[in-house]
């Protein structure tokens, strides 16, 4: 198991001045700390919800204290690798709802594309501008050893988490200004302009002058609100809902105290089933009428674009490196992890006999929910989903359970121990890529435990990216 | 300059509703002055009615037994009550939840600050240390207001939450002479009548106006005089003048802004008029209940034509 502090030679150089900190401090004052983070959070209610239980109904994702580290090396590698993803995705996206070359060319099947519940007829021959599906790329990653990174998945929906990447940063700063002063951390805070640039270089062609952009929400009873109002309060644009919205003469109005006001760009924060209710579902209340045809007919920028999901899902990504290979001509930067898919008839034999080792996903599934994990499951949960697997063998895919790189992350009592993490860092496609030195890292506070998810017990940390010396 | 219509509205309400919950707590603590008088129980539970009359509440005590406890909790922390004090606060925070963007961070954080330390006002709590909770209430609105007024932006969006308050302050003070009204008429003054008195001194409590009273007129009280400082005295800060003054300001600033005038403009500008056309005399020979209802009923229609003329 790979400790990304305490390496196999003693403390690695990325993390010295963390573990210098840690000790000056000792676990009183790191519990003490603690509480007046969780206070901090509190008070600027950056909270998150989860569904289906009760209790408090606006819960704050545990934050810790020890920052997660990369070295300018490292960096390097992980945002080319990252950079190159996004680019491959983002033809692959446009390849299918164009020619679809790369199912021709027999290299995807055509089957995880043409009967996946992402793929959205309505998006066949459509030309977003600068032909970018997938406008926020999140692409998680994990880490197995010193140079071993690898694509756990990819998310080109419309990913969460960058706003706790950006608080998180916020409340370091706020609490502990001498551990940046010793350390040269890159900043994160230019996000949220990048972001902005990125939508006003997608605006619809018919925009002729500056393009105004929203972010539209479910509303704030969503469970990622905070992150919807956040980005658009720091973007300086509107926060809107879908009613706020209406359709005119093919362009997308903002009702506004002076009546309506044109809007080019749409930064949704909302599914493709709500988008419009005349396309999608009619029972829809979230969605706005016709908005679907505003957009094919160039009137409004969708980012990102309906449809851009059925390049994230997990059968698709297996096949993530052959279109690097196919569409860039490159040599992919970042591993996948090893996946079987149990649609294949060897792969399938493989997993069925080996339940008790490797982790089992649901394709379309997400947020941790419908996974089994072999090493830590009983017996009745492998036999639940040897029977499910067997009743319809596409819908999932199984990976070996990796021995996830751990962090320093305090336990209850202030001190530190390993627990496991992963990483998402956010690559922003416009008219060119960029990519913020950091991320969000998630961390399963559970002893042993590998579920990072926010709504199974994981935590987050803040992510360091250090400058060159 | 324009805002979203649903943002000028969420904005106007939240501003509203912590008017509300301030005004409230002025109203518990003029019922809190009156109870402490001398008198049979039936008289106490007549002035926590007259409380209750003012704020709005009836229909949620309609068919209850009113007493001190009873009003206290129903006006404080009963959130079936959508005036009380905790479901203004609550629903006070959810129109800022829904606009964060439009306000400053400075202004949220002491907004949600308050809310979440809502916890904290068990009924036993409020029973037993009412002033501080009182105070506790005045100061949150007092922050907030303070916060607002020293971050925010001056544009439409600080406009709309000004028309709230206003809006709100004027159709308060008109209740609460409504209700009081009785006691202003100068056929029950009793000279001397040390229950009158109080009854006066505790209305001008319940604006947190007596200082101000003794200052602007010497300790004088008489009917007319409260009622004139309460409706027509431009420099008192709860009057029904300055609440317009302070509306017409920010209706005109909006029309300015948005290059268009609306019926609430003329409505407002009716009512500045009349306000200063009229004097104390003339309220009271032509009745000041029937001026009272005629003055909330055109508060109420300008409530609606802001609404109107801004699309929320």
């Amino acid at each position: 198991m790979f400790d990304e502090m305490r390496g196999a030679d003693g403390t690695r150089p990325p993390y010295r001045e963390i573990e210098r900190w840690l000790d000056a401090l000792g676990p009183e004052a790191l519990a003490l700390k603690r509480d007046e983070a969780e206070t901090l959070f509190r008070r600027i209610g950056i909270t998150f919800a989860v569904y289906g239980e009760g209790g408090d109904p606006e819960r704050l994702i545990p934050f810790d204290l020890i920052p997660r580290v990369f070295s300018a090396t490292e960096w390097r590698t992980l945002s080319r690798g990252i950079v190159q993803r996004a680019k491959a995705l983002n033809a692959f996206l446009h390849d299918v709802y164009h020619r679809g070359e790369i199912l021709k060319a027999g290299i995807v099947p055509e089957d995880l594309v043409y009967r996946n519940s992402a793929f959205l007829p309505e998006m066949m021959g459509v030309d977003p501008p600068g032909r970018v599906y997938s406008h926020i790329v999140g692409i998680d990653i994990v880490r197995t050893g010193p140079h071993d990174f690898m694509v756990l998945e990819d998310n080109c929906r419309t990913p969460s988490g960058v706003s706790y990447m950006l608080e998180n940063r916020e409340i370091m700063m706020r609490m502990f200004p001498d551990l940046f002063a010793r350390e040269r951390v890159e900043p994160v805070d230019g996000y949220a302009s990048m972001l902005r640039a990125t939508l006003e270089e997608v605006a619809p062609r018919a925009c002729r002058q500056d393009p105004v952009c929203v972010v539209l929400t479910p509303g704030p009873l969503n469970s990622a609100y905070y992150e919807h109002s956040f980005l658009a309060d720091q973007m300086g644009v509107e926060l809107v809902e879908a009613r706020d919205l209406f359709v005119d003469r093919g362009l997308v109005w903002m009702k506004t105290t002076e009546g309506p006001k044109r809007v080019d760009v749409i930064y949704r924060r909302i599914d493709d089933d709500f988008i419009d209710p005349l396309v999608f579902r009619p029972e829809s209340v979230l969605g706005v009428a016709g908005l679907m045809n505003a957009y094919r007919a160039g009137g409004v920028t969708i980012v990102g674009a309906p449809g851009a999901g059925v390049a994230d899902d997990k059968a698709v990504y297996c096949y993530v490196p052959d279109m690097i290979r196919f569409y860039l001509g490159e040599t992919p930067i970042l591993k996948n992890v090893p996946t079987w898919k149990c649609g294949d008839p060897g792969d399938r034999a493989h997993v069925l006999d080996n339940l008790g080792e490797v982790v089992v996903k649901e394709v379309h599934g997400s947020g941790g929910y419908g996974m089994l994990i072999g090493p830590r499951s009983t017996e009745a949960e492998r036999e639940i989903f040897r029977r499910k697997i067997e009743a319809d063998p596409g819908a999932f895919i199984a990976q070996p359970t990796l021995a996830l790189s751990t962090v320093p992350t305090m336990t209850a009592d202030g001190a530190a121990a390993p627990r496991h993490v992963d990483f998402r860092p956010f690559a922003l496609v416009g008219r060119e890529i960029r990519l913020t030195p950091g991320g969000l890292t998630r961390v399963a506070l559970r002893e042993g435990s590998l579920v990072v998810n926010s709504s199974q017990g994981g935590g987050v940390k803040d992510t360091w990216v250090l400058a060159d010396r | 300059m324009s805002t979203l219509s649903r943002t000028a509205s969420e904005l106007f309400w939240m501003t509203r509703y912590l008017e509300r919950a301030e005004a409230m707590a002025r109203l518990v603590e003029m019922g809190r002055r009156m109870a402490m008088l001398p008198s049979d129980r039936e008289t106490a539970a007549d002035e926590w009615r007259s409380v209750i009359a003012a704020s709005g509440c009836a229909p949620h005590f309609e068919g209850r037994a009113v007493d001190e406890r009873a009003a206290v909790l129903g006006l404080i922390t009963d959130r079936e009550n959508p005036s009380s004090i905790v479901s203004c606060f609550d629903r006070a925070r959810q129109n800022a939840r829904s606009v964060r963007t439009a306000l400053t961070t400075q202004s949220w954080e002491t907004l949600n600050e308050a809310w979440l330390k809502l916890g904290d006002l068990t009924e036993e709590r409020v029973l037993r240390e009412l002033p501080q909770t009182l105070d506790w209430v005045k100061g949150r609105c007092a922050q907030f207001r303070g916060a607002a007024d020293a971050t925010m932006l001056r544009d439409d969006r600080y406009d709309f939450g000004r028309l709230g308050i206003f809006i709100e302050r004027a159709d308060m003070t008109l209740r609460l002479l409504d209700v009081k009204h009785f006691v202003l008429l100068p056929e029950t003054e009793v000279v001397g009548g040390g229950r009158d008195r109080h009854q006066w001194t505790s209305v001008l409590m319940a604006t947190s106006a007596l200082r101000a009273y003794h200052w602007a007129y010497r300790g004088d009280y008489s009917p007319w005089r409260i009622a004139d400082f309460l409706i027509l005295n431009h420099s008192c800060p709860r009057s029904l003048a300055y609440c317009y003054d302070e509306i017409i300001g920010v209706l005109d600033r909006l029309a300015r802004a948005y290059g268009a005038r609306h019926p609430c403009h003329h409505t407002a500008t009716e009512t500045v008029a009349m306000l200063a056309d009229i004097d104390i005399g003339e309220i009271f020979h032509d009745g000041l209940h029937e001026f009272l209802i005629g003055a909330v009923a055109r508060n109420n229609r300008l409530a609606y034509e802001i609404g109107a003329a801004y699309h929320f």
